[in-house]
Parts: C-alpha cells; structure tokens; sequence
C-alpha cells in the first residue's frame, strides 16, 4: 500500500489534517458520551412499574363541603365504580406512583420512637382489592384480610390507633430481616402499636422513581383512605378504558349534590407514567439531534476538504494514472487517506471521550461511560468517513489522465 | 478600503457556492445551538426580583430530634407552625412573611358565574407582608392588613387570570369569591406576575406559576382549608392533624426582609437566641442552628435549575467547537486555493496586513451572514423548546441581551474560525506563486 507516500502528503498539509483529525476526535468523543446518555436515559424510560400500566384509570373527587364522616359517601362511590361495565377491580389510594403526591415514612423495628437508624419506605394506604388492582405479586405471605382494614378518618385521629397487619416490598424485608423470614414479625410503622408483616410484595414502585438513585422501600398499610384526600384506582380492560374513565366521571359527578364535586383529577395511568419521563424523552431527543447534526456536519468537513485536495492534487493524479495507476488505486489512495486520517482523529477522541465522561460523572454525578462506547464510536467514524470521502475520491478517480497533465 | 475588501469577499464567496453554504450552515448551526441552550440556561437561572434579591432572605431552624441527626448538619427546609407564628409575632426584620401553597375548590355560583362548574385553583395561604415583600403588581386595589391577619378577616387577592375568568376582567373588588362553601370579600386584583423561578416556595415546583388566589394564612386555618406541598413530621401530630400548631412537621415557608448587612446579622443572632431559647424550654433537642440565605444563594443551594439544562448548554458548547473547526478547515481551504490571487495582489503591492484584513472581513461578512441565518434558527430552537410541556417551556423568550449575543457569538466565532486562514494566506510568498502561474 501507498502509506508512505500519503503520510509524506499530508506533512506538507499539517493544518488541513489536524484540523480534520481534531473535528473527528470531537465528534467521536461528544457522540460516544451522548450514546451512553441516550442509552441511560432509554433505560429510565422502560423501567419496569410492575403494575398494568395500560389498564389502570386514577381519579379524584372530592367535595366542596366537608364531612366530618366521609365513609359512606366512599363506600357509595367504590360500588357505583365497581358497577361500571369493562371494570375488573376498583381501590382506593393515597398515592400512585408518577402521581402528584409522595408519602413516606420511617420503619422501625422497636416501639421506641427515639431509636435511630429508621428505614425510609414510601407509605401507601390502600383499601380492598389493592393487590388485584394495583396487580402486584405476593413472593410470600398472604393479602389484607377483610377484618383487617380500618377507615383512615376513623384511626388517623386516635391517639392509640390499632393497625395490626402490613405487607412490605421484598427489598425492605430483605434490609430489615437480612437473615430470615419477615414474615409475622413485629415493625413500628403506624401509631405506638406494632404491624406484623403478613405478605412481602415481590416489588411495590415508590411515588417518584429515580433510576440509579439510592435505592427504595415501600409499605403497604391497611388504611382506606377516604374520597376527600383519596385517588380511586379503577382497573379495566384496556380496550374499553376511556369508556371507563368516562363512565367513572360521570358516576362521580353525579347522584351527590349536597357535597358539590369537583373531579380534581382524572388521568390513564400510562399517560402519569408518561408524563412523568417527558424531560428525560425530550433529552433523548435533543442528544440524537446533536449526534446526528455532530454527523452530518464531520461528514461535509470532510467532503469539503477532500474535494479541495483533489482539486489541488490534479496534477499529481495525472501524472500518477499516465505513469500506469488504475482507477482503483486512486480511489483506493483517497480512501486509505482518510482512513489514516479517521484513525488518528478516533484515537484522539477515545480519550477525550474518557475525559469528559470523567468530567460529566464528577458535575452531574453520571455513571461511568462503559467502554463498549469506545468501539461502537470508532466505526460509526470510520465508516462516516469512508462515506464522505467517497465522492471526491471517485471523481479523483475518473480524472482522466490527459487532462489532468494539460492544466 | 473595508469596502473593496468587503467586494473581493462577497465575489470570493459567490465563486464558491458550495463552500460557502457548508460554511454559513455550519456556523449558524453551531450558534443556534448554543443561543437556544443558553437562552433556556439564562431565563430559567435569572434573578427573579433584581434589585431585591440580597435583601430577600429565607430562613431556616433546626427543630428536629437528635436521633435523625445528619452529618451535613443541614436545617430543616421549611418552618413548623410554632415557629412560624413565633418570629411573625416578635417582628424582628423589616418585613416578615409566613406563607403555604394550597390547591383550593372554587365555586363559581358563589362568585359571579353561575353556570359555570366548580374548578381547582392554586392558592397561598400568606400572612399580610407578602404583596409588598414579593413586588406583586396591583391591577386594583391592595393586599390586607397585618390586622386583618390577626382579625382572621374573610378576604382575598385574585389573580388577573382568575379575575378575567370569574368576572370579565371588571374591577371585582367587594365582589364575593367562594372557596369551597367558605365566603371571601375581594379586595385586590393583581395584574400579570409571573416571578420564575417561583423562588418563594420550591415545594410547587421551582417553574411552577404563581397562585391565582391570596388569603390570610390564619383565615385558611380557621376553616381548615387543606394545603399542598412538600411537609416533614418526626413524630405523631395531636389529632391526626399535621398542621396543628403542636405538630412536630415543618410545612412553611418563611421570608423576610433585611436591608443592611448589619440587619441580617443581627437577625442570624436573634434566630441563634431563639433556637436557644427553644431548646432550653425543652422543644428543640439540637443545638442552635439557624441559616438565613438570600434568593439568589437560596436557588443555587436548591438546584432550582434542573441539571439536564447545564448538561444542554455544554452539549451545544462542544457542538458549536465542531463546527467551528470545521469552518476553520473549510475557510483554509478556500484561501488556500487563492494562493495564486494572493501572489499577484502581494506582487502588486499589497502589504501582508492588508491581505490579513482582507481574509479577516470576509470571515467577518460570513459571520454576519452566519449570524442572521443563526438567530433564524435559535427562534426556531426556541419554538420548539416551547412545544414542550415542561412547566418551564413557556418562558423560552429571546429577549434584547440574548438577541445581541447571537450575533456576538456567530461573528467573533467566525472571525476566530478566519484568524489562522488569513494568517496563512498573509504568508503566502509572491514570487513562488507567481511563477506556479
């Protein structure tokens, strides 16, 4: 191969080559750490809520009057949603996940409020139903049984209020009883008396998940909220759920007058979880957009660039393909040339792509960039630049050689 | 002499059709991008009362147990009840204010439009201070007194938005305004507000818009209208009831004002006091402990600014280096190609200063040029920004400085990008060129 001569080539262009070695090195650098960005931000995206999030309506209703005794009114308003044609479970809340509010408390394994080292979990108080519902799985132990929920209006202001069973998510099982079973334990969770764990959820999401964050507990507490502060969780087929959601405003809205409702709140489940992830999207967005605009502009760098060299090496062409080069080889001579070209910038870039993700991990407290990047950047420039420099390259090499001598 | 130079390079430019686009496309992609980033960066990061700022402070306590003591030796964010109202009474600043966001039921048959279903309103529960401390522009009439306050007086301040919404836009003061089947006289209307970032109360949202509804704090605890936002308890509240004045939760905001270095001082030294005085009477466990931050420290400290922002703006900064260098690479290029020209110029007695700001006006034209498409494209960024659903999407705006740095930005970056190639083409020696031709 012709290497010696192109290197002796591009020594008498030096400015021309670095500036082009230093635009590839950029962008290899910038588009490695912005796939590794795109990639984490995906992840986020799809993170699993291990609930159906296709079929699961929320809405809220509460009134303009309040009263002190909200329990019927909540037991009228669960029946009418459980009556509602497509519907498979109805429950009551005081959170959901990707939700407007958060709950959260502190666990502890004595009755002592003064002891330290609480378990932070996210609390939700949950009416019947909830599991089927909310359609968590049980890795052991057992669901609520009916005698074992109590009205929130009803506990809430006891000063000795009586909660006697709780199912917790596995991980929290897992940080409070490393060893053993949580099961029928004893945790300090809800007023002076203990909660004994009946069932440990294989997973239960928190309000506001953060992938990569710390990591997170949640709690179950027999505590049925009431329709003032409460979200109605109503799971349907997904094919008849605007139907549902519809029907559920209406029933709400109606039959109550006394009370005055206002439905705060109505929203498809997936839409919340949607929402929720609509600045990491529109960062997916913006860092394709940058690669590619990174891309498109590297590549015209580099047909800018080899047009003007052909241009200015006419004549050598021409002497070259009159003292017997092949077409081939001219084009080959171009593509070789960049390809060293590309080469350098990559090396270049690999490093500067370490350097940045350093930068990134100390200022925005991002993971390491993985090395696997490293390659995937590499020939996504190599091939880049085999694809600009193709089009000067042939017409270099259709150059025919009597007019390449005569000018 | 400018003017020929400006010939030769508008001729030069159009010779080369191609180059030249690659070239401005290049450089006005670069710009828009930083522009639009920065833009976001400027607005979302600006001062949200200038003027006021450094006397505006907020102020922290520390009343938590020792048993969740942490090592950063942080101060709870937000004030209980009983603190609040305490520093409210002793009125040891200029001004004070104790404030809560709320999401309230408005009734609309109660408050002039009969026909019209009942609807959610953000809310501020706030003691009187509030309007003169936060500059709310008036439209009609005022806030309320600081004995109204304690009178627990059925009054309140709407928004403009609200106001257009309920009464036409009309001047409604004396009008009534139910809040769930709670009956308020109206007594001022405020006119367009928008402080961004809502620095007076992050718990919202820290771009969330401000409340369309104002009513005295100590009103809204009488009728126990519900609040929203963010609330920490680190023990059981007497009846279940979080925002009792015994509760052990912090859910308030507090402000005040202090105009001199020597008042903020001696405010850091009366909460100092208080604290002690609090722990020696049994109710705070932890040494004493208080911060007072002005707004501008007070948003950094919170990370008002989400971080995706600062990752944009040096996403767009490495982005407008690539095409920088790329128009450095092409604009080489192009003068290279004129060795020839240059030679005969030089021949012809041209100085190698002249030739130099001959190459340097040309990059300068195409800066310009570069400047003009790039402020076209950062509005169209822009546009797009505010397509966007994020609470801050709708104060995307260039305003006069960001207009003016676009075009700093594209013509110093494209005279920055035609140093080196005019430096080159100033070298280039007559004679050899010459006798190449």
């Amino acid at each position: 191969m012709d290497i010696i001569p192109i290197l002796s080539t591009l020594k008498r262009h030096k400015i021309a080559s670095g500036l082009i070695i230093l635009q590839i090195a950029l962008t290899c650098a910038i588009v490695c750490n912005a796939l590794f960005l795109i990639s984490e931000r995906i992840s986020t995206i799809n993170a699993p809520s291990y609930m159906p999030d296709d079929e699961l309506i929320v809405v809220a209703a509460p009134g303009m009057k309040r009263l002190e005794n909200p329990e019927p009114q909540t037991n009228e308003d669960l029946a009418a949603l459980r009556a509602i044609a497509g519907v498979k479970s109805v429950t009551i809340a005081n959170q959901m996940p990707f939700g407007e509010n958060s709950n959260n408390t502190g666990v502890r394994l004595t009755g002592d409020p003064n002891t330290p080292g609480a378990v932070g979990a996210a609390q939700y108080t949950l009416a019947e139903d909830w599991l089927k519902t909310y359609g968590l799985r049980l890795q052991s132990g057992r669901d609520f049984l009916p005698e074992e929920y109590v009205a929130g209006s009803v506990v809430d202001p006891q000063e000795d209020p009586i909660v006697p069973a709780i199912v917790i998510s596995a991980n929290l099982a897992k940080r409070l009883f490393p060893t053993e079973s949580a099961l029928g334990k004893s945790v300090w969770v809800y007023g002076k008396q203990p909660q004994r764990v009946v069932g440990v959820l294989e997973n239960l999401p928190i309000s506001y998940p953060q992938p990569g964050g710390e990591e997170s507990f949640g709690l179950v507490l027999p505590i049925r909220p009431s329709y003032r502060g409460g979200y109605y969780v109503i799971r349907a087929e997904t094919s008849q759920r605007d139907a549902v959601l519809k029907a559920a405003v209406a029933a709400l809205d109606k039959g109550t007058p006394g009370l005055k409702r206002v439905v705060r709140y109505q929203k498809i489940f997936s839409d919340m979880r949607s929402d929720y992830y609509r600045q990491d999207r529109s960062m997916v967005w913006l860092l394709g957009g940058v690669c590619f605009g990174l891309l498109v502009v590297t590549a015209f760098g580099i047909v800018g660039l080899a047009s003007f060299w052909v241009q200015q090496r006419t004549r050598m062409i021409g002497t070259r393909r009159a003292l017997g080069a092949t077409r081939g080889q001219i084009l080959r001579y171009f593509q070789t040339e960049n390809f060293m070209l590309s080469t350098a910038g990559i090396v270049l870039g690999m490093a500067a792509a370490y350097g940045i993700s350093v930068l990134l991990m100390k200022s925005y407290e991002l993971p390491r960039l993985p090395l696997y990047y490293l390659p995937v950047g590499a020939v996504i420039l190599w091939l880049l630049g085999q694809i600009a420099v193709w089009a000067p390259a042939r017409r270099a090499a259709l150059l025919p050689p009597v007019a390449a001598l005569r000018s | 002499m400018i003017a020929y130079y400006l010939e030769l390079g508008f001729r030069s430019l159009k010779s080369s059709r191609g180059l030249t686009v690659l070239m401005l496309l290049s450089i006005a992609m670069g710009v828009a991008a930083c522009m639009t980033t920065l833009t976001v960066y400027h607005v979302l990061s600006g001062d949200p009362i200038p003027g006021k700022s450094d006397k505006l402070f907020n102020v922290q306590l520390d009343p938590r147990p020792m048993r969740d003591l942490e090592s950063d030796g942080e101060p709870e964010f937000q004030l209980t009840r009983f603190d609040a109202e305490a520093l409210l009474r002793d009125k040891r600043a200029g001004h004070q204010v104790m404030m809560t966001g709320a999401n309230i039921a408005v009734d609309p048959a109660g408050s002039g439009k009969a026909d019209m279903a009942a609807f959610f309103s953000r809310a501020r529960y706030t003691s009187s201070d509030f309007f003169g401390m936060f500059e709310s522009p008036f439209l009609f009439g005022n806030g309320w007194t600081a004995q109204e306050d304690e009178g627990k007086a059925r009054v309140a301040v709407i928004s403009r938005e609200l106001n257009d919404k309920l009464f036409d836009g009309a001047d409604s003061r004396g009008k009534t305004l139910r809040l769930r089947d709670k009956d308020f006289t109206i007594i001022g209307v405020l006119n367009d507000w928008r402080p961004a970032p809502h620095y007076f109360d992050l718990t919202l949202g820290a771009y969330a818009k401000a409340a369309e509804l104002y009513i005295p704090f100590q009103t809204s605890q009488e009728l126990k209208l519900g609040r929203s936002g963010n609330m920490n308890c680190w023990g059981p509240s007497p009846g279940g009831d979080s925002s009792q004045l015994a509760s052990p939760c912090s859910w308030l905001q507090y402000w005040v004002q202090l105009d001199t270095p020597a008042q903020a001082k001696a405010y850091k030294e009366y909460l100092t006091q208080y604290s002690a005085q609090q722990k020696s009477a049994g109710r705070y466990e932890r040494p004493p402990n208080p911060r007072i931050l002005p707004v501008m420290q007070w948003l950094s400290k919170q990370k008002a600014v989400p971080s995706d922002i600062g990752l944009q703006v040096w996403l767009a900064f490495g982005f407008l280096l690539v095409c920088l260098t790329n128009a450095v690479g092409l604009l080489l290029a192009k003068c290279l190609r004129r060795s020839g020209e240059i030679g005969v110029r030089r021949a012809l007695g041209a100085r190698q200063g002249s030739i130099f700001m001959q190459f340097l006006v040309e990059a300068g034209s195409l800066g310009f040029a570069g400047g003009v498409l790039g402020l076209i494209l950062t509005m169209a960024g822009l546009w797009m920004v505010r397509q966007n659903a994020s609470p801050y999407a709708a104060l995307a705006q260039l305003d006069w400085a960001m207009f003016g740095t676009t075009f700093g930005l594209a013509v110093a970056a494209s005279l920055v990008a035609g140093l080196l190639p005019a430096w080159r083409a100033c070298q280039v020696t007559p004679a050899l060129q010459l006798k190449v031709q």
